[in-house]
């Protein structure tokens, strides 16, 4: 047999091989297809893993437990001048007031030891609530008001049923006498699971149960106004130059460049800068709203600028043809049509940059904005926070309701941040126009 | 007046002089038969560019060169042994006395502070008042000497478009700027950091060990500080390369199925699903990862007799991998989008099935810019960091087992930056020396990166 035989195919032979290699063929197509739909599901399985381990965590965190007392608003401790300023509150003795209606309760515990496990049951902040209660209702001072104070975050835990009664009692956070405050009081039925309004108007605190986002909010907000005063018209400007006047020449290449080049730092490093020249050089205060809103404005500029770009350039250039024939000057064209016709996808992409700001953190940990600061920020030169540097902060903290106070305040933030770009979606769907 | 009442009044004036401009135009087009060159607008816009814009600028310098100023004038206070000493003692006597000038005073104050602080006052409210006559002066004749030049044939439009033209391309240059600012920063404390610490230590160094100098002088740091940036590298490359086979198989697969197989309505529910995990802030996957996923890693690996720490690279490179899908999918997307369907056509009708004219056709066609997204999220990678700040460890351990604790860069930058610096220990200026690596790095991905797609683009236009 010479060699040219053997590459030569009986017709049936090859019928088969094709029949054969069509099935494999066939095959490996649906196992291509298999991988691509099971990373898309592995994907987005992650995407449900993240959202469900949030919210499973967070809405609980949105609530917390409350005991009700009956506090006797008895004029002669609570404000001994009788003058009901705050000045003249500060020397009552709110929490002896608040203890002593929790006593009652009890069943007046006897000794040393069983009263400081009653006064364990309670927050530490009780006494400050009830004096921001007589001081909303000072015609209330004399009476017998029932009030609801939030329990210690240990015992919240408790509640929850995340500590275990079979626990020995050595290692767990709530003793057995506790605990059995704790079963007199909700037979009593004084117990109460409401959503959390320390979470919503608290500021920070180290205490779990009084710890709130308050401060945070305020400080996110601020900064955002920062940034968006100066990253908009900043961003706008520089596109307007780029596409309608810069000439093609070294500097406009420089300028593009580095505009790209910023869209690549990281934006820790942004953090930096802000720290050496806005703190070291120009000696401006650490942790205030006006640093964090200039840093993150220079690191949201590149994300304004080539969105806003992108929607001149989609203006069809025969209307700024139009406008030049009519005897418009170029900077008529630009301010009467272009702009307003720009105007959706600019602020679309502002509000996307605005989202990517609001959800920053490094760089504002570079700028001293992790400091633990009480009040809520006035102004853009107090000292704040803002709502993802609070999420880092809480989430070092080792108390267990910590965890769901940190899960509670990125519900706030995730809330936050989609509707910022549900705005953007629905702004572009409904201004956006197709030429 | 404070100073943001200063500006407030700046722009009433200048309000004021739109006001009278345009009036004024007004008024000569209806006294004359010859028209007007400018719009009135024009005249007033023009008046009040001429109050407020000098003004205003009058206005910055004080406010930013009054200190620098007052710091120069107050070291004539500063006892010999203050102004013979070195940078760290001419910042503390600065620091004493902004503490009695803002009034914070704690215990006895020396003398030379107190009359410091006395005149630092005295020259903030001299300040003030300069600044008052200056801005309001400065605002009122600006406004004047605009206001004089209205008349018909006055070019008021071309005036004031070609401020505007100035204003765009400046700040067309904040970019340029900020860069400087950013290159700037991190070089000059890098090179005093290389002055303590010779380069080669710091790029070949196999140990990271950073001390405050007070903590090695008191004896109580164990052994000397070391800076050798090889560790924090390997562990940032590990936790990326773990993000990286999470995210490339999966976020390519996903790309290739939405651009080829997907209907339009499956690709329209889940590319902005997908989008989502991109937009969810890092501090969150930080949080999950920490919390959640690094518990799992480590009790799965101890469920198989694993050895795994409790911060492993293996749980934070996974959330970073999921973190990076939908920069690649949709990177990928875009660059299979654009590969000519000819193509596709030419292979369908050579008679093979989706899946060949995928593997043998579309990809290699669109590989370059694959490898670009994947370089550039590498990038990402590499600069991302409330995730390893949150769940890596902060050990150097010079490992590439992902189940080991390292650290990385941005978590390192991180640790020293946060909260009480000594601007002179090296501790601090460390971070400054790994920032600029940081960012040489991450340049050079993105340029390298932006030199694919370049060379490779042109191919199909």
């Amino acid at each position: 047999m010479s060699d040219q035989g053997s590459f030569r195919l009986s017709p049936e032979r090859a019928a088969e091989r094709v029949a054969y290699s069509i099935s494999l063929r066939k095959r490996r197509e649906k196992r291509f297809l298999f991988l691509g739909k099971f990373a898309v599901a592995v994907a987005l399985g992650f995407l449900v893993l993240l959202f469900a381990g949030i919210l499973s965590k967070g809405i609980p965190g949105l609530f917390q437990h409350y005991v009700t007392l009956d506090v006797q608003l008895d004029a002669e401790r609570l404000d001994p001048s009788g003058q009901r300023t705050i000045e003249s509150l500060a020397d009552g003795d709110f929490d002896g007031v608040v203890r002593d209606a929790l006593y009652e309760v009890l069943g007046g515990p006897t000794g040393r030891k069983a009263k400081r496990q009653a006064r364990k049951l309670i927050s530490s902040g009780s006494g400050q609530r009830l004096m921001q209660h007589v001081l909303d209702n000072p015609d209330q001072m004399g009476s017998t008001v029932a009030l609801q104070f939030a329990v210690d975050d240990d015992v919240d835990t408790f509640l929850r049923g995340l500590i275990s009664r079979d626990t020995p009692e050595a290692d767990r956070r709530v003793s057995d006498q506790m605990i059995s405050y704790i079963d007199l009081l909700q037979a009593e039925g004084r117990i109460s699971y409401e959503i959390s309004d320390y979470l919503f108007f608290g500021s920070a605190s180290r205490d779990a149960e009084m710890a709130g986002i308050r401060g945070a909010l305020v400080g996110s907000i601020l900064t955002l106004l920062v940034c968006i005063v100066i990253a908009f018209p900043l961003g706008v400007a520089t596109a307007v130059y780029l596409e309608e006047m810069a000439p093609k020449n070294r500097f406009t290449e420089i300028i593009e460049i580095n505009i790209n080049n910023l869209a690549a730092v990281p934006s820790v490093v942004f953090g930096i800068m802000g720290l050496a020249i806005f703190i070291v050089i120009f000696g401006m205060p650490r942790s205030i709203p006006l640093v964090g809103g200039i840093v993150l404005a220079l690191m949201t500029l590149p994300t304004i600028i080539i969105s806003s770009r992108a929607s001149i350039r989609a203006v069809p250039p025969s209307i700024r043809d139009a406008a030049l024939g009519v005897g418009a000057s170029k900077m008529q064209t630009i301010t009467h049509h272009v702009l307003p016709l720009a105007m959706p996808g600019m602020l679309t992409g502002t509000i996307i940059g605005m989202a990517q700001a609001l959800g920053e953190t490094a760089p504002l940990l570079m700028i001293g904005m992790v400091a633990f600061i009480v009040d809520v920020p006035s102004g853009v030169t107090d000292p704040g926070t803002v709502l993802p540097v609070q999420i880092f902060m809480w989430a070092d903290f080792a108390e267990r309701m910590f965890i769901q106070k940190t899960s509670a305040a990125i519900i706030v933030l995730l809330a936050f941040l989609i509707s910022m770009n549900a705005a953007a979606i629905l702004l572009r769907k409904k201004l956006e126009r197709r030429w | 007046m404070s100073f943001v009442n200063l500006v407030l009044s700046v722009l009433v004036i200048g309000a004021v002089f739109f006001i009278l401009g345009q009036r004024t135009a007004t008024a000569h087009h209806s006294a004359s038969t010859i028209k007007l060159h400018s719009r009135p607008h024009y005249h007033g816009l023009w008046v009040a560019i001429t109050s407020t814009i000098p003004a205003l600028l009058v206005l910055l310098v004080i406010g930013l060169g009054k200190d620098l100023l007052f710091q120069h004038w107050v070291s004539d206070f500063f006892p010999p042994q203050v102004a013979g000493g070195d940078a760290v003692d001419r910042a503390i006597a600065l620091a004493k006395i902004s503490n009695v000038v803002d009034g914070i005073i704690f215990g006895e104050v020396e003398p030379w502070v107190q009359s410091a602080g006395e005149a630092w006052i005295r020259w903030e409210s001299d300040a003030i008042v300069v600044a008052n006559i200056l801005v309001l002066g400065a605002s009122l004749t600006g406004g004047l000497l605009g206001y004089q030049r209205i008349s018909l044939g006055f070019r008021a439009r071309n005036n004031v478009e070609r401020i505007l033209t100035w204003m765009l391309i400046g700040s067309s240059t904040v970019a340029i700027f900020t860069t400087i600012g950013i290159v700037l920063s991190v070089l000059f404390e890098s090179i005093r950091f290389f002055k303590l610490i010779p380069p080669q230590d710091f790029l070949f160094g196999l140990e990271w060990n950073p001390q405050f100098e007070g903590a090695e002088r008191a004896g109580s740091g164990g052994g000397t500080a070391t800076y050798g940036m090889v560790p924090m590298f390997v562990g940032t490359f590990l936790i990326s390369f773990i993000a990286l086979a999470v995210a490339v198989p999966v976020g390519l697969f996903s790309a290739i199925y939405l651009a080829e197989y997907a209907t339009p309505r499956v690709r329209g529910i889940v590319k902005p699903l997908l989008e989502i995990l991109a937009g969810v802030p890092t501090v969150v996957y930080g949080f999950f990862a920490a919390l959640t996923v690094a518990p799992v890693v480590k009790s799965v690996g101890e469920s198989v007799g694993l050895e795994v720490a409790s911060e492993s690279a293996l749980a934070a490179g996974l959330v970073m991998g999921v973190m990076i899908i939908p920069f690649i999918s949709s990177l990928s997307d875009d660059v299979i989008n654009a590969v000519p369907q000819a193509l596709r056509d030419a292979a369908f009708g050579l008679g093979s099935t989706k899946s060949e004219a995928v593997r043998q056709v579309v990809l290699p066609a669109a590989l370059p810019g694959i490898v670009a997204a994947v370089i550039l999220a590498v990038s990402r990678a590499v600069g991302e960091t409330m995730i390893v700040v949150m769940a890596a460890g902060l050990a150097a351990n010079l490992s590439v087992n992902p189940l080991d604790a390292v650290t990385t860069v941005t978590s390192q930058i991180v640790t020293i930056l946060v909260g009480d610096q000594e601007f002179e220990s090296a501790k601090t200026l460390s971070a400054f020396a790994l920032a600029l690596m940081l960012i040489v790095t991450t340049l050079a991905l993105n340029y390298f990166a932006l030199q694919i797609v370049k060379k490779y683009r042109e191919q199909y236009e």
